[in-house]
């Protein structure tokens, strides 16, 4: 028998193997949808490994300062691919006029990752599966496959669990959930290679357009465009083989400060 | 050719952070804005630029100097792509270390060429013979140190020889290198004449990717079973051998024998499947599965006992006593366990023979045990299959130790 695996096979059978694993340890589980080509990758595995139907909700979390293309994207895929789509927003925070001009770290945290906190309380889920690969950033660079959460949302990142050979961690009592990350060894190379073979939408922000292109999306006031001519996936996938330019370089919460990622994430932040 | 994922360790501060910011730097894999932050972040701590610091991302690992956590990084070569692991060489984050080298396909072992080999390099590499990890680079670092001195790295090759002789590993390659310099990383170096060896990237790309072992039976571990309209389907990833549609197989622990009717995948109907593809099968007779049995092939079915021996290492600060009830995790396979017995015990850095028989296993200790299942589990030998051959111990839901099964012919 001499068939082999592509890169891409394997890549796809390992994220398959993780996705199942979670699911079998928790059915009160759910995925965070950000519209992205990452989590839309990862939702696009996730029909895969369950056949067709996801068996739990996909959960957007809207700042409401997301893009208007993000938003129509989600209600026609959420449609045609029969999702049980949960859109979890900080009303309270939006009321009192809360946004990127009250400062980015706040703005983040609180209309991200205080309104996942709100949407898990109320809907009580073990487990989020997330779309975050290492090459994006030296401290996702750190992650584990399965990674717990506490009380506070708090990822101790000084004293993370062992992970041998495909065996996950399971979820202790004081623990408050797990992320599951099924995309942490993809390069973003890969994803759009993924892309390609398997024919995945994705929204037309990552396509050049008078110029431009966006390599990263999330709140329309925090995300600048990258100098670019790729307007076909085809020509995104050259621009990646020789590019020099870091995939958030146009992310805001990046810059802020040196640790304002790492901040950010051990407060809970995706 | 395939990406090859290999592990760099060694002890704390003999370079191996340094080693892989230098080896992105000359590659030309960084791109301008990670050096300018770099910089910017090694000068706000009144430091010069440290390749260090592409890898050492937290704040307390870059205020102290060191790695914490493994951290997992991509570049490649004109020849093929690579994973590189990064792996803490301070004694407190040992299991961080083996997390790491749990994930590679080879290893670079560093040695500062001033101090030696020191507990960590032992600890580590006795730790990757352990794993089964058998191919490895040795780097002698800071060879700028010692005024690249031939006889120093002629005596340092002595050492390192010795003492991974001791264990079982039979290095590709003793390199002297300074990272920090950038002498012998990807062009030869000019202070060391002497040499004639490979560079570090030309001994990486010599190196081979681990491939599924041929000719093995089948192993498809059920995963879980998913009601989709009105099939059953056991979903799995075949660990070994040949999953085929029509073969007659056998499931473990009942014992039952049926045909595969179908092998699943979504919009798909494979006839056939291979090691480490995930897919979901249907029975011919209504057997119910679940998470844990075992399909295999009648005549060549993996071993079924409650009573195993291995070798096991201890990652956990609580140590691990005889008679204890913990968690046996093989393939998707758990279930209750004790260690029964103690055997031949010993300290993962100086190979010391800790006791005969002893009553607990303490952190960073490895001992030969025997495990008694609460029921009876499929299991190899670990060099016949590895993925089924290995196993860790949980207690309160954390993962306290890794074992490396032996089987008594």
């Amino acid at each position: 028998m001499n068939r082999t695996l592509t890169h891409l096979d394997k890549l796809e059978d390992q994220s398959i193997f993780i996705i199942r694993e979670a699911y079998s340890q928790f059915r009160d589980v759910a995925m965070l949808w950000s519209i992205g080509k990452d989590s839309t990758c990862l939702l696009w595995l996730m029909r895969k490994a369950f056949f067709g139907n996801l068996p739990f909700p996909v959960l957007h979390i809207d700042t409401s300062y997301k893009f208007k293309e993000i938003y129509q994207f989600r209600d026609m895929y959420a449609k045609e691919w029969n999702l049980n789509l949960i859109v979890a927003r900080n009303e309270d925070a939006l009321a009192g006029g809360l946004g990127p001009d009250k400062g980015k770290f706040r703005c983040c945290n609180e209309l991200k990752t205080i309104a996942l906190k709100q949407a898990i309380a109320k809907q009580k889920f073990k487990a989020l599966y997330l779309g975050i690969r290492r090459d994006e950033h030296g401290i996702r660079a750190k992650e584990r496959v399965f990674s717990p959460r506490d009380e506070d949302f708090e990822w101790d990142y000084k004293n993370q669990p062992p992970e041998l050979w495909d065996q996950y961690k399971t979820k202790a009592a004081e623990e408050e959930h797990l992320r599951i990350h099924p995309l942490l060894g993809w390069r973003e190379i890969d994803v759009w290679e993924y892309v390609k073979r398997e024919n995945i939408p994705v929204t037309s922000l990552y396509f050049a357009s008078k110029g431009r292109r966006f390599r990263s999306i999330g709140c329309e006031s925090c995300c600048g465009p990258v100098d670019s001519e790729a307007d076909t996936i085809d020509r995104i996938i050259d621009e990646l083989r020789t590019t020099k330019v870091s995939e958030r370089s146009g992310r805001a919460q990046d810059k802020e400060s040196d640790y304002m990622m790492q901040k950010l994430r051990s407060l809970g932040y995706m | 050719m395939d990406a090859l994922s290999f592990v760099i360790v060694g002890h704390v501060d003999h370079g191996k952070s340094t080693l892989i910011g230098r080896l992105l730097y000359e590659t030309d894999s960084l791109p301008p804005d990670k050096i300018e932050e770099i910089d910017k972040a090694s000068g706000g701590l009144g430091r010069e630029t440290e390749f260090a610091y592409l890898l050492d991302h937290l704040e307390e690992e870059r205020k102290q100097g060191i790695t914490i956590d493994t951290t997992q990084v991509f570049f490649k070569t004109d020849r093929r792509r690579y994973v590189i692991i990064d792996a803490p060489g301070h004694v407190e984050f040992v299991r961080n270390m083996i997390t790491g080298a749990s994930q590679a396909e080879a290893a670079v072992l560093i040695v500062d060429a001033a101090e030696g080999v020191k507990e960590q390099t032992k600890r580590h590499s006795y730790m990757l013979s352990l794993l089964g990890l058998r191919q490895v680079v040795v780097a002698l670092n800071k060879m700028d140190l010692v005024e690249y001195s031939e006889q120093r790295f002629a005596a340092l090759c002595d050492e390192v020889r010795e003492w991974l002789a001791s264990i079982g590993i039979q290095p590709e390659y003793y390199l002297p290198i300074s990272a920090i310099r950038g002498e012998n990383i990807t062009a030869r170096s000019d202070k060391m004449p002497w040499y004639s060896g490979p560079t570090f990237l030309a001994s990486l790309d010599t190196l081979k990717n681990k491939v599924p072992v041929e000719n093995r039976a089948l192993l498809f571990p059920v995963q879980d079973v998913y009601k989709i309209d009105d099939k059953r389907i056991n979903v799995g990833r075949v660990e070994a051998g040949l999953l085929e549609v029509g073969a007659e197989v056998m499931l473990l622990p009942t014992h039952q024998k049926t045909r595969v009717k179908s092998i699943e995948k979504f919009l798909a109907s494979p006839t056939q499947a291979i090691a480490s593809e995930c897919v979901g099968i249907t029975t011919e007779d209504s057997v119910f599965l679940d998470r844990g049995n075992i399909v295999c092939l009648p005549g060549r079915e993996p071993r079924l006992t409650d009573t195993l021996n291995a070798s096991v290492f201890w990652m956990s600060r609580t140590p691990g006593l005889k008679g204890e009830k913990l968690t046996f995790r093989c393939a998707t396979q758990e279930i209750f366990c004790k260690i029964e017995m103690i055997g031949r015990k010993i300290d993962s850095s100086t190979l010391k023979l800790l006791a005969e028989d002893a009553d607990d296993i303490q952190n960073l200790e490895v001992a030969e045990v025997t495990i008694k299942t609460k029921k009876p589990v499929a299991i190899t030998d670990f060099n016949d299959v590895q993925e089924m051959g290995r196993f860790v111990l949980v207690r309160n839901e954390n993962t306290c130790a890794g074992g490396i099964i032996t089987l008594s012919k």
